[in-house]
């Protein structure tokens, strides 16, 4: 008598059983000529930068799906705990994902040691989780809080690599935001300045990088409060053209005038109806 | 990439499913269809271990053992073969009752659309299978 194979218990997380499949498909698939849907990027510009009396981080809002623009205002600076925030490039769910897990964990742990978390703590669990899936998680970060020991800011990578540094860029524009702070970065900015630098960075990714688009929004962190701004500027406006005349509507209104179309002939029939019948039937109002 | 054994056929009876794993090959009963089948199908248990020989080489040998000793007790309180368990008092002793990772989020066993057999797995448990 044939006997069924008896499970295991299964284990929660990643299951790799369509690994083999999937692969499989995807080579039939380019034989045929037919490609396999890829996963939504933020092909982006973030960055962040330590001021005076706190971090200004700063990303922009656009969600790439291979060469098509899939979120024109998505938001990429995540929350992490009420005094750290995170950017996120890479892999749009990834990033959510992998931040959202940290803000949990995060959050349980102060509740079980009873302190504001530190930016450290959240390095160090985002590094560790990154590095045990070998990259295979694309989440490229940037970290940045006020804790008691005073701002911080950290870059991590998708295979788990961290840098803790003073002006941090990451995402497809972060060569152009780079050059701007390399630029006019000086140490203890002041808030304004600060903003004005991070907007002028996220602008130069905007412009000179097809994944980043759209809007450019800040957030600024110092201790005990935060300013979650967005969006702060929008580069970008969809409907106005660019360097023509203000103060002229130039976005065209599509409906025609009446007698746009010329009317030829006009023929009016009357139908003739005869009542046959009248009923009234009540409604169940009770 | 190092051949595995433990990777045969997975359908039922035994036999290889090939709408989900494709056609038999030895390569496939081999290898492991991704890089990070492995660690993450021993990750607990490598965690683990490393934590038992940090102990070990700090407080001496009767604190891993005496961990360990409880671990095997707390692995013993389960509900049937064939329903899934909280394993809350393993968790509290290996301290990952207050954290979350993506085990607990992704395919949670508790939401299978599967069952094992009942009487199957309960005969396996008690050595009559």
């Amino acid at each position: 008598m044939a006997t069924l194979a008896v499970r295991r218990a299964p284990l929660g997380g990643f299951s790799f059983e369509n690994c083999k499949r999937n692969s499989i498909l995807e080579s039939e698939a380019s034989k045929v000529g037919f490609s396999v849907p890829t996963a939504r990027k933020t092909g982006t510009t973030i960055c962040g930068v330590v001021f005076k009396d706190g971090i200004v981080l700063g990303a922009d809002t656009r969600a790439t799906e291979g060469m098509v623009v899939a979120d024109k205002n998505c938001s990429k600076i995540h929350y992490i705990s009420p005094n750290i925030y995170c950017c996120g490039a890479g892999t749009a769910a990834d990033t959510e994902m992998t931040t959202q897990i940290i803000s949990s964990n995060l959050e349980l742990h102060a509740l079980s040691t009873g302190r504001q978390p530190r930016v450290a703590t959240a390095n160090r669990m985002l590094k560790q989780m990154l590095f045990r899936y070998q990259g295979y998680i694309g989440a490229a970060l940037v970290l940045g809080g006020v804790d008691c020991n005073g701002p911080h800011l950290y870059s991590i990578y998708p295979h788990g690599s961290t840098d803790k540094l003073p002006y941090v860029t990451m995402g497809s524009g972060s060569l152009a935001a780079m050059a701007v702070f390399e630029d006019r970065y000086k140490t203890g900015m002041e808030e304004e300045e600060a903003k004005q630098l991070v907007r002028d960075a996220i602008a130069a990714g905007i412009f000179n990088d097809l994944g980043s688009g759209s809007n450019i929004d800040l957030c600024v962190i110092t201790k005990g409060n935060v300013d979650y701004i967005r969006p702060h500027d929008e580069a970008n406006k969809k409907g106005v053209r660019h360097g023509e005349l203000e103060g002229v509507q130039l976005t065209g209104d599509y409906r025609y005038k009446r007698g746009t179309t010329a009317v030829l002939s006009k023929v009016v029939n009357p139908l003739d109806l005869e009542l046959l019948e009248e009923t009234v039937q009540t409604m169940d109002t009770s | 990439i190092v051949p595995v054994a433990g990777l045969c056929p997975q359908g039922s009876y035994g036999i290889q499913d090939s709408l989900r794993s494709g056609f038999t090959s030895v390569k496939n009963e081999l290898l492991p269809s991704h890089p990070l089948e492995l660690s993450e199908k021993n990750f607990v248990l490598n965690q683990d271990k490393m934590n038992f020989s940090t102990l070990r080489n700090i407080q001496g040998l009767h604190a891993p053992l005496k961990l360990q000793m409880e671990y095997r007790a707390a692995r013993q309180i389960q509900r049937l073969p064939f329903l899934q368990s909280s394993n809350l008092a393993l968790d509290t002793l290996r301290g990952s009752d207050d954290t979350i990772g993506f085990e607990d989020i992704l395919s949670d066993p508790a939401q299978s659309e599967t069952m094992g057999e009942p009487h199957m797995m309960v005969e396996y448990k008690l050595g009559l299978l």
